[in-house]
């Protein structure tokens, strides 16, 4: 492998790894903040895809598709957390399982009512469909820089939002703990369900904005829901910056996977979980026992 | 749900109605209407295990649409028997598939078996199928081992065999100047027998696999893959992929360029049932098939247009499918008079059926695989619009079977 194909591959792993990252930021905000184990995460990135696909599609705006995909899924959020979640923290790991998977079947069946089951494909507009010449044969889609950017700028805007707001300031010392927290009368509850609901409003904002380029098809999701699950536990859960090293760990161990050692493609990500486990049981920048 | 209900007919007949009953079978001849059934008491119980829900649903849906389709055109009789149907929805999922098929035969008592899409679901079922000696019509799955080492003279295929659309393939892209060319499809049985045939195909013409790529079935992340491609630089790639992943595949194989530069062959799966979803990405790809959207014969446009009229929408090869397996049983129960369990005739009837389908002629082989036409297309307009025949009366090898 010459170094421009080597630069190439580099390339094709950093993007798909920002990609993961962003599916697997909401997971993180859920499952660590909350402690909520949130198996729907994936439907709701189908879902946010299907909604991009829908609205790009009645109203011919792209821009629409994305918004309106992150602000209904923002929406849904804010009044599942009212309704189910909230009975459910503190409350043993099964009875989340158990309701997350509910979540599954109803959202799958929804979409199948409200969306059919064919594949569907996102038409982007015409300044993002060029793509950039790489070498002689091979062009680079300029949406795929625009996902990496929008990827890094999600990535950015969590983590200052976290470190340096006061609502990250509340959020941060609920999940360090709860009821020390409660008692000295921060509103940690309240913001509970913005947590929630951004947690789903980014799987769908993920969603929508690979639509494009992932296409847009029943059990998209499952796929993102198992690697989302490998990013939060290799990261060290509820560690941002720990998802976004695990994602780019799991870009560059899958892309090079693929092409030097295809017969292993498959298992490569699962066994690099699992030597980090064993080295750091609670992940690459965990703190604590879960 | 469509369920026919069973309805029991007396044979007890008056004078006037006996002349009655003639005097409207000789019309109803005349007319070209379907002879009135020879009653037989319980109607033929026909086990449905197909994908309702799921990944696969649209292809369950229309492999039972096309069934029904071919009921309902002789008046819910098949061979002097009503018809009555026992959906299962197998939710492609092999891991139940064997408990499902149980039920339908053991449970439900069904007489005949259709089913199903997804190969490992087939493979279940074709196990309980030789254990059971019930009749089973595979509609779509296209396992090679159905009618190769698992073989059975209840076992009957119309579909087709992973080998068969893709080793006519091999010579077409020899044919059109192509020496090296790579191959990649996912990492499981029904891409690797595609791709293994293609390879023996363009193989045995003259021609070179450079480098067979594959991905982890179900993955859809194929940068990395297109990039390897681009660097090998070969004279043209084969492809097996399906459903949302052909969709994805043939997209990012337009967006990064290679679209022609490098020409994209396959299999018909490439781009059925997808082209609306790949828009002009998929133009100009050529795959073969035992089946083209255009093909201009009797049989097909009339298929086509009461598939229309009946359902709203497009015919596909997936109806087909289903609609010749109601054909088959036909055959195979016209020649017992509508009696299931008189087996041996029945299966010599259904292995010596000659179908006019609407993808062409069709008949099976020793091994119960269907012998066709395949076509080789190409997407043109957003259709997979027929340029010749890849191969004629293609034949499965049937490795492995005793009975051929």
């Amino acid at each position: 492998m010459d170094i421009g194909t080597f630069a190439i591959q580099l390339l094709n792993a950093v993007q798909y790894g920002l990609v993961l990252f962003l599916v697997a930021s909401g997971l993180t905000l859920v499952f660590g903040i909350l402690g909520v184990i949130n198996l729907a995460h994936g439907v709701f990135y189908m879902l946010g895809a299907y909604l991009a696909w829908w609205l790009t599609v009645a109203t011919g705006n792209f821009a629409v598709g994305i918004l309106g995909a992150f602000a209904i899924s923002f929406v849904v959020g804010l009044a599942l957390e009212s309704v189910f979640i909230r009975r459910l923290y503190g409350r043993d790991h099964l009875s989340q399982v158990l309701l997350s998977f509910g979540l599954i079947l109803v959202v799958d069946e929804l979409r199948q009512m409200l969306f059919g089951r064919d594949v569907q494909s996102v038409p982007l507009p015409e300044w993002l469909s060029g793509s950039l010449p790489l070498t002689d044969v091979l062009n680079y889609p300029v949406y795929r820089l625009v996902v990496s950017l929008l990827c890094l700028a999600v990535a950015v805007a969590i983590f200052m939002v976290i470190r340096r707001t006061r609502i990250g300031m509340v959020v941060r010392a609920g999940a360090e703990n709860r009821e020390m927290t409660r008692a000295l009368g921060i509103p940690f509850d309240s913001v509970n369900r913005y947590v929630f609901a951004v947690g789903i409003a980014l799987a769908a904002l993920a969603g929508a904005v690979i639509a494009p380029i992932s296409t847009v098809f029943p059990g998209m999701g499952d796929g993102m829901l198992i690697l989302s699950f490998v990013v939060v536990v290799l990261g060290g859960i509820g560690s941002v910056p720990g998802a976004a090293i695990g994602a780019l760990l799991i870009g560059l161990i899958d892309t090079f996977g693929k092409v030097f050692m295809p017969e292993l493609a498959g298992i490569l990500v699962y066994v690099l979980m699992a030597v980090v486990l064993v080295v750091r049981p609670t992940g690459i920048l965990g703190k604590r026992e879960v | 749900m469509t369920i026919i209900k069973p309805t029991t007919r007396t044979l007890a007949m008056t004078r006037r109605s006996f002349l009655g009953a003639t005097a409207a079978g000789a019309t109803g001849l005349a007319l070209g209407f379907p002879r009135p059934a020879i009653a037989q008491g319980a109607p033929l119980k026909v086990g449905l295990m197909l994908p309702f829900s799921g990944t696969y649903a649209k292809l369950g849906q229309f492999i039972e649409n096309g069934f029904n389709l071919y009921v309902e055109q002789k008046s819910g009789v098949l061979g002097g028997r009503k018809v009555e149907f026992i959906r299962l929805d197998d939710e492609s999922k092999p891991e139940t598939a064997t408990d499902n098929m149980n039920r339908l035969v053991s449970r439900d008592k069904a007489d005949v078996v259709i089913g199903t899409v997804h190969s490992g679901v087939a493979m279940a079922m074709v196990k309980v199928a030789r254990d059971s000696g019930v009749p089973l019509i595979i509609p779509n799955a296209g396992a090679d081992e159905a009618t190769g080492p698992l073989c059975a003279p209840n076992i009957f295929r119309t579909s087709f065999s992973n080998w068969q659309p893709a080793h006519p393939m091999g010579k077409v892209v020899f044919d059109e100047g192509h020496r090296n060319v790579v191959t990649i499809t996912w990492r499981y049985t029904a891409g690797q027998q595609m791709v293994g045939a293609f390879a023996e195909g363009f193989e045995a013409a003259g021609g070179t696999v450079v480098d067979a790529l594959t991905v982890p079935f179900p993955e859809v992340e194929f940068q990395a893959l297109i990039t390897r491609i681009a660097t090998l630089k070969p004279d043209a790639v084969f492809a097996f992929f399906a459903g949302g992943g052909a969709v994805k595949f043939v997209t990012d194989y337009a967006a990064a360029g290679l679209k022609g530069k490098i020409p994209l062959y396959g299999t018909g799966f490439l781009t059925d049932g997808t082209l609306k979803a790949q828009g002009d990405a998929a133009t100009g790809i050529r795959t073969t098939l035992h089946y083209a959207d255009d093909l201009d014969t009797p049989a097909n446009k009339s298929f086509l247009s009461a598939f229309e009229a009946k359902t709203g929408e497009t015919g596909d090869i997936y109806a087909v499918q289903g609609f010749d397996a109601a054909a088959l049983l036909e055959a195979g129960l016209g020649a017992t008079d509508g009696n299931a369990s008189a087996r041996e005739a029945l299966f010599a009837a259904m292995a010596g059926a000659k179908i006019d389908s609407p993808r062409g002629p069709l008949s099976f082989s020793a091994a119960h695989n269907p012998i066709q036409n395949i076509y080789l297309r190409e997407v043109r307009d957003g259709r997979n619009a027929l340029v010749s025949v890849a191969g004629e009366a293609v034949q499965d090898p049937a490795r492995g079977c005793r009975m051929a």
